[in-house]
């Protein structure tokens, strides 16, 4: 078995209804999010999942030097940002990449597939 | 002596597929399988010369790789676990079928060519693994360095590695879609070599060659997949009319080429196939081009073609794919039926400016009508969008014999 990454990209920047276009749209993706995540549990793929709060929200520390250096935003100024992934443990590539067109109907996004080099 | 050598490389190269295929398999790594092929290679051509080729060479460079492999693994010891895994497992039996399709170059076709690797790579890594071709034999083939190409083998033979790509023939349901993406790597071998796109030779029967021995084993190996059937019979019926197809290094049009010179075996097993494929009745995008291919080389001259078949065949395949290359295919058969004015109306309106044959068909149907001004203007667009010497050699002909 292997562990991969399914990172969703997004908007960097989100309305009050993340990247959504309504109310509706949203509810509808966290529905569907909610139960593909059910089915990766049910059969054994689940190891960890999680959506991201915007990159407004976030603050690069460099703690190489002496003190931390703290810089408001994040790393890689872009337009599209990792928005929340999943990490499944599945047999091949053909198994991880049925799940994440899977994962990506089920909230919307692209997911980009990428193979651990190791998990502690 | 040198035979004896030529002898020996040509009976490897047959059986490279076979031999890395089943190598894969049992050892999971496709590096390790590619040196332990080298090295019975080494030991073949140190032998066989004198000894003789032996009764079952494909058997004996399979075992005599084998044996490498196991050696390289336990020289190797500090490599990781999965070596010592793999030696464990290690099994010289022909593995239980799981499905009704098994054999090693078949997984091993499949996972070259699957979609999450890069369409460059997988034609090179199908030339490679399953064709036999050296990597510089590959570079040489799409005219890029061989450096270049030696990277871009080894970042899809990592990716298929670290990624897990599965060394496996999909299940049913994925079946026909991976299978179209196979069909497509060795249909993009076949016309690169039958019509090259860079300024070097303009055919490359190499390529051509190969494409069609490779059609021939998945053909072998998927019986019942009439895709298949009609890309082979597309393949023969294509190359059937290579020799005729080139004269003094320019190229021969279908109307001008003497057909004597075309290949009747070729010719009568693309037929059989064609025939095949219409009893099945599950028609497909390469059984029609098929079909096609089969009413032009049924015809005596150009003037018998059936061209209302022809019309026919293309409307059935615009259906399967209303692609704007198959509109402009198919303008050019209803400029033999209904003439070139209607045929020009059809082309003028395709988006395919940047595509030399779009130039060249214009060109050729302003000829006809006798618009020679606008006819030269659009060979001259062809000759620019394509650098095909023997093609341009074909068009300025053409341009040149406009008044």
């Amino acid at each position: 078995m292997t562990h991969y990454l399914l990172a969703v990209h997004g908007p960097a920047e989100m309305d009050e209804f993340g990247s959504y276009g309504s109310k509706e749209e949203m509810e509808e993706a966290f529905a569907a999010t909610g139960a593909f995540n059910d089915t990766l549990r049910a059969d054994g793929y689940w190891v960890f999942a999680g959506g991201l709060q915007p990159v407004s929200t976030a603050t690069v520390v460099d703690g190489q030097g002496d003190t931390p250096v703290l810089t408001d935003g994040p790393y890689l100024e872009t337009k599209e940002a990792l928005g929340g992934f999943w990490v499944i443990d599945a047999p091949d590539l053909d198994v991880a990449l049925r799940l994440a067109a899977e994962g990506s109907k089920a909230c919307r996004g692209k997911v980009e597939v990428r193979p651990f080099d190791g998990i502690a | 002596m040198q035979s004896g050598t030529a002898a020996v490389e040509r009976v490897f190269r047959e059986e490279y597929g076979r031999l890395i295929a089943s190598l894969v398999r049992r050892f999971g790594d496709i590096d390790l399988a590619e040196e332990a092929a080298s090295e019975a290679l080494v030991v073949a051509l140190e032998k066989w010369p004198d000894s003789g080729v032996p009764p079952n060479p494909g058997g004996w460079l399979t075992t005599t790789a084998g044996n490498r492999a196991i050696d390289r693994i336990r020289r190797e010891k500090q490599r990781d676990a999965k070596y010592k895994a793999a030696l464990m497992d290690y099994d010289d039996t022909a593995h239980a079928p799981e499905g009704p399709i098994e054999d090693d170059r078949l997984r091993l076709l499949f996972t070259c060519c699957h979609p999450a690797l890069a369409a460059e790579a997988r034609i090179a890594l199908t030339l490679r693994l399953l064709g036999g071709l050296t990597v510089a034999e590959v570079a040489r083939a799409f005219l890029v360095p061989e450096t270049t190409m030696a990277q871009r083998i080894t970042r899809a033979k990592k990716k298929i590695a670290v990624a897990k790509v599965p060394y496996r023939v999909p299940e049913a349901v994925d079946l026909p879609e991976r299978l179209s993406g196979v069909l497509t790597v060795l249909f993009l071998i076949f016309n690169e070599g039958y019509l090259a796109t860079g300024d070097g030779d303009p055919v490359r029967d190499e390529l051509t060659g190969e494409a069609i021995r490779l059609a021939r084993i998945l053909r072998q190996l998927l019986p019942e997949e009439q895709e298949v059937a009609g890309l082979l019979a597309l393949l023969l019926l294509t190359e059937a009319r290579r020799q005729a197809r080139l004269r003094n290094g320019t190229l021969v049009a279908l109307d001008e080429q003497d057909r004597t010179g075309w290949d009747h075996t070729l010719i009568a097993e693309g037929h059989l196939l064609v025939r095949e494929c219409l009893a099945v009745n599950r028609p497909g995008r390469y059984q029609i081009l098929a079909a096609i291919n089969a009413v032009h080389t049924d015809a005596r001259s150009a003037a018998d073609t059936d061209w209302s078949q022809v019309v026919t065949l293309y409307d059935q395949l615009t259906r399967l794919d209303p692609s704007p290359i198959v509109a402009l295919n198919r303008a050019i058969a209803v400029a033999e039926l209904d003439g070139p004015c209607v045929a020009l109306a059809l082309v003028e309106e395709l988006p395919l400016t940047g595509y030399h044959a779009w130039h060249a068909a214009r060109a050729e149907l302003l000829r006809r009508l006798g618009r020679s001004a606008e006819s030269k203007a659009a060979y001259d667009a062809a000759i620019a969008t394509t650098q095909n010497s023997a093609e341009r050699a074909y068009l300025s002909r053409k341009r040149g014999e406009l008044v």
